[in-house]
This record gives C-alpha cells, sequence and structure tokens, in this order.
C-alpha cells in the first residue's frame, strides 16, 4: 500500500472549491491531500498524468498557484469505534464540538481536530482468549459505549489470524492496542478504533430480504405506506410541505436501535433546533436520552459544497458500522437534493459535459449505489448477527416539480415514496403525505407482521381505508363539475368517511406531546373506532338518515381527537367514544 | 496570502465584466484588484479564478474604456474586506461601502473579510424570541423570530417596501429595552424606492440606528454581488461584538441573482435552471445563513430579504431556491391587493418555521398555537368554497359551507388587511381571531382544545370557569 516516495505537488490553478496541481507522480484517485501552506483538506476527483484535481473540503479563498499539496496516501476515510453515539460532526467527521473549543463560534478553515477524541478512556471488556482464531467482523471485546447500546470491537473486515495476545478488563484508549493478532500479513495490533473508506460499502455476508415494518408512529405512514426494516424510502416535497417535521418525527421515534441523522446543506437553525430539542427527548423505550443512540452529521448549506458531498457517505458508513454490531440503524438524510446539487457543482467546475438540468450523467448511478447499501443482512464475522440499515432521503425539487432528475432517479431505486403535497401544507393538513401519489411496495411484506401483532383483519381495513380515499377524490372531482346537490346519500356518506379518516387518523400534530406518537396497538384502536362509526352511520343512511346531520354529531369532533389521547388511557376512553357514537347514533334514529 | 501588491499591465482579454491578466504569479484565489484605466480612472476587482501565469478577475463597475495596452492591474495581496465601526449608524453608503452623505470614511475599528465564516452549528442558539411585528397575518399565522431569516416573496407593483418599512418601524420583543439597529442594503432597486426607505427612517428617527447600503438601478450591476455582503459584515460586528439586535433588509434579491447569472454567463459557466449558475442556492445559503443567534452572545441577526418573483410564479427559481434556504416566507398576493387589501398577505402559501418556539405561553399565549391551526384549516376551506361557488352557485352549498365563504370574507377585511400605521399587540390579533372564529358552529372547532374555546371564544368570555 505504502509509496515509495512522498507525493508532492504544486497548485497551478484555483477556482471555488477546485484547485488542480501538477507533479503529482503516484497520486490515487479520491486520495486525500493536504492543500497549500494552510494545509486545508482536498480529495483528488481526476487525473490526467501528473495533473490532480482536487475538491477542497474548506473555502479556498487566498489560495495561490505555486503553493505546495501533499498526498496522504488514504482515501477519505471514517475513523469508527468507540465515542461516536451523541456526537455531532461535520461532514468530514470533524467534531463540532471539539471545533468549537478549538475555532471559536465560526468555523475557521484549517482547523483540524480527531473525530474521536484519543484521550478518552473506555472500559474494555474482551471476548477473546490468545490462542483463538479469528476472521473479519469477530467480536475482539466490548465497551460499553452508551447504556443501551454495547459497543461491540470487532476485527476489520479484512483482516484474519490468531489472537496472539489480549488485554485484561480494563480502561484504555481507542489507540491502544487491545489485541494481537498473528496474521498472513505478520502480527498486528489491534486498536479500538478502525478507519473505512466512506465511499466504499462495508462488506456484508449475505443480503435477506426485509420482513418486519420499521415502526415510525406516524399513523399514515405506519397505516398506509409502511416502510421495512433495512428498506429505503425518499420524502420529496416542495418547501414549506414539512420535509425535515417528517424527518424529525422518524428520527425521534422510529423503532431504531441507532440514528444516523445527516444535515446535508440545510438551515443552521434547523441543525440548532435538533441540538436543542434532541437531547432532551426521552427513547420512549429505555428512558434515556434519545441522544445517547445518535449520531448527527451536520454540514449547513453555507459550509463548504464538497463537505456536503461526502457528508451523506460519512452518514452511511456510520450506520454500517453499528449494522456490522447487529443493530438496526436508521439513516436520515436532510436532503439528498443538496448532495445532488453538491454533485452537479463539482461537476460544472470540471467542466464536464452535463446530463440533465445540468446535472452529472453519473447523478443516477450514483444514487443507485447510495441507497444500494442500505439493507438487512447476515453480518461478516462467526455467529449469525443480524443487522439492518433502513434509509429514508428527503428530496426537496426545485419549484415541487417530481419530475426533476433527483426526484425521478430516486424513485427509481426506493420501494416507499411519500409524495409531499403543498395544498394540503397550506391547509395545515400535516403530516402533508397524498394519499393518492404515495406509495409503499412493503405492504405486502409487513401485513403479516400486522396481522400477528396489532389485531386481526388490518389488513382489510386498510384496503377499505384507502378505497374510501380514492373514490373521495372521485367524487369531488364530480362536485367540482355538477355541485354537491347531485350527489345520491350513499356518496355523501363516502365523502363523510374520507373526511373522518383524514381528520381522526391521517393528521397527526407533531408538536403535540400525546399526538407525536402513535402506537401500532393504539393505532389498531384508532382504526376500529373509525370503522365502528362507519358502521354506524351507514346503518343509519339506509334507515334514512341525513348525511349532514350524522357529521353535526358531536362525536366526530372527539373521533378528530383521538390522537391528542394519552397512550395509557386509551382504554378508559376510547370506550367512552365508542358508547357516546352509540348513544347519539339512537337518539338519531328516535328523532 | 504573503506577498505585498504586485502590479501588471498585462490584461489580454476583456469580456463582459470579466479580465483577463496574464504573465502574473502568485495571485491568490479572491484576491481584491485595482484596476487602474489610461484615464487614470480607479476600478475594483476580484481573482475569480488563478492559475499559474494567468488571473481571470471579475471588475467592479463597468469594463468600458479598459483595455489591453494601458490598463494596470495592481494585486492588492487581500481578500474583499471592510473596515467596521459602530460610527458607521446613521450613515449612507453605496454599493461598495462608500460614503454617500458627504461625510467622510469612517475610520473602521475592524478589518473584516467580507465573506464572514459559516456560524458553527454547534454554536448557534435556537431563536425563540418572538418579534411583534404589529401585523396581525404576520404574528397571529406567521410570527417572526429573532435570528430568522424571513423573505418577503412579492411580485411588480405590489407593496413590499411599505410592508418592509412598516415592520422595521413595528418591529419589538415586548418587555426588553434593547439595543437595536437595521442594516439596509438595496440592490439595483430605483432612486424613489431608496428613497422611500431613507425618508420613512428620517422620519422614524430610525435612520439614527441605521447603516445603508445603496447599490441603485443605474449602478453598477456587478457591484451587487457584494453589496449584501458588505451589509451582512457590518451586521455581524453590530450584533456579536456589540450585543445589537439587528434587522437587515435586503431587497432586491431578484437583482441579485440576475448579476450572477451575469458573471456566470460572461464565464461561460454550464448554466443550471433558466441561465442561473449550478451554484445559486450555495451562494444564497452564504448570505442567508448569517442570520442567527450565538450561545454566549447578546445580540442576532434576523434577515427581511426582498425578492420579487418574475411574472408572480413561485416556482421561478429565485424565489424556489431562496424557500429551501429561508426559515419560510411572507407571500405577497395579486388578488388581494386588487381587493384592496394592504397588507396583501396570503396567508395560506406563508410559513413561519421558527414559529414554534416562539409561540405559547410565556411568549405570546397559551392558545395561539392551536388558532393559528384553525385560521388556517378554515380560511382554507373558505377558499376552496368559494371556487365551488362560482361553479355551482351559492344555492347548492350547506349552511356550514356558506358559513366558511363568510368567514373568509371577513378574515380577509378584518384580519388580514390593516392600516400602514396600525400596529396590534399579540394580543389584540389573537382576541380579533377568536371573534372571526366565532362566526363558525363551535363544532367546526376541532383544532383547538375544549379548555381554550372555554376560555377565548367571545361565546363564553366573561363567564366564570
Amino acid at each position: 500500500m505504502e509509496r515509495e516516495k512522498e507525493c508532492r505537488g504544486t497548485i497551478i490553478r484555483v477556482t471555488g472549491p477546485v484547485v488542480v496541481a501538477d507533479g503529482m507522480a503516484g497520486a490515487r484517485m479520491f486520495e486525500i491531500v493536504r492543500v497549500g501552506e494552510e494545509a486545508l483538506i482536498g480529495e483528488i476527483i481526476a487525473l490526467e498524468n501528473e495533473k490532480a484535481t482536487i475538491q477542497v473540503y474548506e473555502e479556498t479563498a487566498g489560495i495561490m498557484p505555486g503553493e505546495p499539496v501533499t498526498g496522504t496516501g488514504r482515501s477519505l476515510s471514517v475513523a469508527l469505534g468507540p465515542g461516536l453515539l451523541g456526537t455531532i460532526f461535520d461532514g468530514i467527521q470533524r467534531p463540532l464540538a471539539e471545533m468549537h473549543q478549538v475555532s471559536g463560534d465560526f468555523i475557521r478553515r484549517g482547523s483540524s481536530v480527531p473525530a474521536l477524541d484519543p484521550n478518552k478512556l473506555w472500559k474494555f471488556t474482551p471476548r477473546v482468549r490468545p490462542g483463538d482464531s479469528v476472521r473479519g467482523g469477530d467480536i475482539l471485546g466490548v465497551v460499553s459505549e452508551s447504556p443501551s447500546v454495547p459497543h461491540l470491537v470487532m476485527v476489520p473486515p479484512a483482516l484474519s489470524g490468531t489472537v496472539t495476545m489480549c488485554v485484561d478488563e480494563g480502561e484504555y484508549t481507542i489507540h491502544e492496542p487491545v489485541c494481537t493478532l498473528r496474521s498472513a500479513g505478520g502480527e498486528v495490533g489491534l486498536p479500538m478504533v478502525q478507519y473505512w473508506p466512506v465511499r466504499a460499502a462495508r462488506p456484508i455476508a449475505q443480503k435477506l430480504d426485509p420482513v418486519d415494518p420499521l415502526l415510525t408512529g406516524q399513523r399514515i405512514i405506519d397505516l398506509l405506506f409502511p416502510i421495512a426494516i433495512g428498506g429505503t424510502a425518499a420524502i420529496p416535497g416542495p418547501f414549506g410541505s414539512g420535509k425535515t417535521v417528517v424527518q424529525h418525527q422518524l428520527a425521534k421515534w422510529a423503532n431504531a436501535d441507532i440514528v444516523i441523522f445527516v444535515g446535508c446543506g440545510e438551515r443552521g437553525n434547523e441543525m440548532a433546533d435538533v441540538l436543542a430539542e434532541f437531547p432532551r427527548l426521552e427513547d420512549p423505550r429505555t428512558g434515556l436520552p434519545l441522544l445517547n443512540r445518535m449520531v448527527l452529521i451536520a454540514n449547513t448549506s453555507n459550509m463548504p459544497v464538497a463537505a456536503r458531498e461526502a457528508s451523506v457517505y460519512t452518514g452511511m458508513t456510520l450506520a454500517e458500522y453499528y449494522r456490522d454490531m447487529g443493530y438496526k440503524v436508521a439513516l436520515m438524510a436532510d436532503s439528498t437534493s443538496r448532495w445532488a446539487e453538491a454533485m452537479r457543482e463539482i461537476s460544472g467546475r470540471l467542466e464536464e459535459m452535463p446530463g440533465e438540468e445540468g446535472y452529472p450523467a453519473y447523478l443516477g448511478s450514483r444514487l443507485a449505489d447510495f441507497y444500494e447499501r442500505a439493507g438487512r443482512v447476515r453480518t461478516i464475522g462467526t455467529g449469525e448477527r443480524e443487522g439492518s440499515v433502513s434509509v429514508i432521503g428527503a428530496v426537496s425539487p426545485p419549484g415541487g416539480d417530481f419530475s426533476e432528475p433527483v426526484t425521478q432517479n430516486t424513485l427509481r431505486i426506493v420501494k416507499v415514496f411519500w409524495a409531499l403535497d403543498s395544498d394540503l401544507a397550506y391547509r395545515r393538513h400535516f403530516p402533508a403525505i397524498n394519499w393518492l401519489s404515495s406509495y409503499s411496495l412493503y405492504t405486502g411484506v409487513v401485513n403479516r407482521w400486522w396481522n400477528e401483532n396489532a389485531g386481526p383483519g388490518w389488513e382489510g381495513m386498510k384496503s377499505e381505508i384507502m378505497t374510501i380515499l380514492q373514490k373521495e377524490n372521485e367524487l369531488e372531482e364530480m362536485v367540482k363539475l355538477v355541485g354537491p346537490e347531485v350527489l345520491p346519500e350513499r356518496d355523501r356518506l363516502t365523502l363523510l368517511e374520507a373526511e373522518v379518516i383524514r381528520e381522526s387518523i391521517l393528521m397527526q400534530y407533531a408538536f403535540h406531546p400525546d399526538d407525536t406518537y402513535t402506537s401500532p396497538r393504539k393505532l389498531y384502536r384508532m382504526v376500529e373506532m373509525v370503522f365502528s362509526f362507519f358502521a354506524l352511520a351507514r346503518g343509519a343512511v339506509s334507515s334514512g338518515a341525513l348525511t349532514e346531520t350524522i357529521r353535526s354529531l358531536p362525536v366526530k369532533s372527539r373521533l378528530a381527537r383521538m390522537g391528542t389521547v394519552p397512550e395509557n388511557t386509551i382504554d378508559t376512553v376510547f370506550p367512552g367514544i365508542e358508547s357516546q357514537m352509540r348513544e347519539e347514533f339512537a337518539s338519531l334514529g328516535r328523532s | 496570502m504573503h506577498k505585498g501588491a504586485r502590479e501588471y499591465r498585462s490584461v489580454t482579454h476583456i469580456h463582459g465584466p470579466i479580465m483577463v491578466v496574464d504573465g502574473v504569479s502568485g495571485v491568490a484565489f479572491g484576491e481584491v484588484v485595482e484596476i487602474t484605466l489610461p484615464s487614470g480612472e480607479k476600478r475594483l476587482g476580484q481573482v475569480l479564478e488563478s492559475r499559474t501565469n494567468r488571473a481571470i478577475v471579475q471588475v467592479f463597475g463597468t469594463t468600458r474604456d479598459l483595455d489591453t495596452h494601458a490598463t494596470t492591474a495592481r494585486f492588492t495581496g487581500k481578500t474583499m474586506h471592510i473596515a467596521v465601526t459602530e460610527e458607521m449608524l446613521g450613515r449612507i453608503f453605496d454599493g461598495i461601502a462608500r460614503p454617500l452623505d458627504g461625510g467622510a470614511p469612517p475610520l473602521g475599528e475592524e478589518e473584516r473579510d467580507i465573506h464572514g465564516s459559516a456560524i458553527n452549528p454547534y454554536a448557534r442558539e435556537h431563536p425563540r424570541d418572538s418579534i411583534q411585528t404589529g401585523i396581525s397575518v404576520i404574528d397571529g399565522m406567521n410570527t417572526l423570530v429573532r435570528g430568522q431569516k424571513l423573505p418577503i416573496f412579492s411580485g411588480a407593483g405590489l407593496p413590499h417596501n411599505l410592508l418592509a418599512a412598516q415592520i422595521t418601524r413595528q418591529a419589538k420583543v415586548r418587555g426588553q429595552q434593547e439595543l437595536f439597529a437595521v442594516v439596509f442594503a438595496a440592490m439595483g432597486i430605483t432612486h424613489e424606492e431608496a428613497a422611500f426607505f431613507v425618508s420613512d427612517f428620517t422620519r422614524t428617527g430610525a435612520l439614527e440606528r441605521a447603516v445603508i447600503f445603496l447599490n441603485l438601478a443605474d449602478d453598477p450591476a456587478i457591484e451587487r454581488i457584494i453589496t449584501p455582503r458588505l451589509a451582512l459584515t457590518t451586521a455581524e460586528f453590530l450584533a456579536f461584538e456589540k450585543g445589537m439586535h439587528v434587522l437587515v433588509i435586503l431587497t432586491d434579491l431578484t437583482n441579485y441573482c440576475e448579476a450572477l447569472r451575469e458573471i456566470s454567463a460572461a464565464r461561460e459557466e454550464v448554466p443550471g435552471r433558466r441561465g442561473y449558475p449550478g451554484y445559486m442556492y450555495t451562494d444564497l445559503a452564504s448570505i442567508f445563513e448569517r442570520a442567527g443567534r450565538i450561545k454566549g452572545r447578546t445580540g442576532s441577526i434576523t434577515q427581511i430579504p426582498i425578492l420579487t418573483m418574475p411574472d408572480d410564479d413561485i416556482t421561478h427559481p429565485v424565489p424556489d431556491l431562496s424557500g429551501y434556504i429561508t426559515e419560510g416566507q411572507i407571500v405577497l398576493s395579486r388578488d388581494l391587493h386588487r381587493k384592496g387589501i394592504y397588507p396583501p398577505i396570503n396567508p395560506l402559501p406563508c410559513l413561519s418555521r421558527l414559529m414554534q418556539t416562539g409561540i405559547g405561553p410565556g411568549r405570546t399565549r397559551e392558545d395561539h398555537a392551536q388558532v393559528n391551526n384553525q385560521l388556517y384549516a378554515a380560511y382554507a376551506q373558505g377558499i376552496k368554497l368559494k371556487g365551488l361557488v362560482a361553479v355551482v352557485g351559492e344555492e347548492g352549498l350547506s349552511e356550514t359551507d356558506r358559513t366558511y365563504i363568510r368567514f373568509a370574507d371577513r378574515f380577509e377585511r378584518e384580519f388580514i388587511s390593516q392600516g400602514p400605521g396600525e400596529d396590534r399587540s399579540f394580543e389584540a390579533t389573537l382576541d380579533r381571531a377568536w371573534d372571526l372564529l366565532s362566526i363558525l358552529p363551535e363544532g367546526e372547532l376541532r383544532r383547538i382544545d375544549e379548555s381554550f374555546i372555554r376560555k377565548y371564544h367571545p361565546a363564553y368570555r366573561g363567564q366564570k370557569e
């Protein structure tokens, strides 16, 4: 791997974040280089003889031709080891809290801070003994990284051999070797930290099909457009349609062991919100701070564009690392459009031939490569560990036009599509997921789980809901042409049913303490309640009641507030609503 | 950047706003260039691309009268800086910070790079102090928060200037007496528009607390690229060094983007949508993201950029990219303007992303969030039904539907509409909202908790609980 002599060239051209250096004999594609007197971090993205084109991860103002460029011999890599959880990094894994100590409130360039604290002591409990033979992915020991997540220290993927030394249980820094391995290449000391190039997927033993739903606590998602554990989903929507709120909700409530949140080219104040709010949030399952099982990557829109391009890969590599330990990981990327635009910007500076709307021709394959790193897998290493990475990518189509290249290329790969709709957002119907244009290809897969775990008839109720919503759309088209007068009572009832579904189930207020999360049990009960209402209403209409009268029943607004009923009181409150419902319908019959 | 100034007479190409100087050495990317014309006139430029022997320079002002023979380019060895000081308050400058008011250039306390640096997201304080603008449709439905960037999306001929001046005049955080300042940057607006702001600031005494940068319609378009950056660098100094709460008004961003496109075209770059450069998102972000608050520092920067949507098209790249960066938008509507409603703000496409943290008990009022939600739902319903009436007539609608239409009409006339001098408190705005909501049957108020209905609904007001 090592080069014979140091690779050292000179800058001959600077244009924005792209720098060209000559005299870079021996440099490799995607190698990390240090640019200029200030040693800014850059990555080689094109080579022509001894000329290397470099994208620089920091502001380049003031850099001039003639300054040196030095190769480091390795490609853009992340440090993997204990200390990742609860940390907030920039796009190239520099911890922002430490950066703050070093360079103050504003990010100064050239600051170099190690990703993981080199001095912190971690309690390491060995799981191997000298003489054991191990291979890539095997567990050397355990570190309690956070109370809810044991961190497994693993043999790096490509290594195998015999353990010749292993430390006793005790406290060590991440760089001290905890084991020594005799492998084909000689003796290697293995510290707790390992490095992995971000643009390469970590190896797995086998990809598995998704089976269970990733429960999000968001009713329209869990009920109508579920995502499976290890699945991929995209949320496209115009600005103001609530992409970020949905992403935050999923980060907070999805039943994943680890959540990686990548803020890619988004707003600084939004990241500040995440930083202020997430530490206060409790993990609904353990009662511990939610941040204990999260990694945040923040590369706001005014931070260097090349680091934005790298940030999604950094996030994915961290996700894969925790998947290797056998965890269920959810990765949120907000927004993949900013990542694609970063690619376009760099491509433009390289004067590459543009594809559609100026995006590089390789946009589709880059997106596919990224989403394909998701999945439920059997990991490498001895012992059957199963882990997963589920990916949820926000897409920000210009002008809300879904025919643009990023949305279209994403749709070719992902299995779930949550289409956000500005009309719904204008009406303050949140989450503004349009039920007519969204879809999920996991519906069939996860039905089994719901039938077994929530209650019988799940599938039937769900498809009836979809039918009613479809029918509402057709009827509304008709009403627009001829007015509501001509509709028969049966159709008016369908409109009312759709209204109840929208108000009582699909709408969910993310900022209400109880409405923000709905458990599968509560969701099932809510759907049941709505169907009781439908049954009574259909009975009443067939015996002559008017839909308009049913619409004005007080119980309708109680149904609309079911979401705000606290989880632990549904067993007393819901039967109350149900009996009120029966009474009101009964009195309807009498009057 | 260690070398001092170097002077060259080797200009080889001039094309649009771009000038190429050959035979140079050690020119830094972003370096400022002083250009001396054959006539002795001086202009400024900035290095856009630097190669071993060649520098590509963007010329501020025009390239008229430059030649490839006698023109000299002096590379100053510095990137673009501005000398900032508190003394700038009350002064008026042109688009590249030369005094326009006849005074001497102020003596800077500090030289700052106009591009600034990104605030570390970790150092940001999440904005949560709501600003009362006294305008119901903003305060009630799209509350502005200190440290926010909330643009006004307008159209040609709509009263965005009147609205911006009203916000500047009335904006306050209640219960706090603090240092405030206004930084105003004009990009390509007319003399008349600029005069309107200056005279409004003078009339209300705001001028003493304002720093004004004017790049007018007949000033060089290229200078527009630096005007907002000068303004924001000044604002950062006043906010984060001097502890002031700075309101920055940038108008008109559409002209700024035109200038960006012009330079991009002159450089023969691959164009993105509608000819705007592919990096326009990043460029706009480098302006908008300079709003905010920082932990442990008292000051704040709140931005109200104004942009005119060409042909009122909100999907045009300028409003579109802005909307993805800013924390919401205030959208003016030509329909409301034609109806004679001021401010003609259509609340439906408006949004304030930071509103949730700025309202509620102890900040505005406990019922604020739910009332807002209900207003939106009811007005949207009213508008939808109005569309229906056009087709089927009022008779085709139910009594409840007709109530919604009445609500929408009165909402426009009584809630949205107010005088340019009218300053309503949060309470006045919310009470007004309740008065309008009480037109609707109580059962329709499904977005409001019953306890709030009992407390604030006019039908129960004054009753014992």
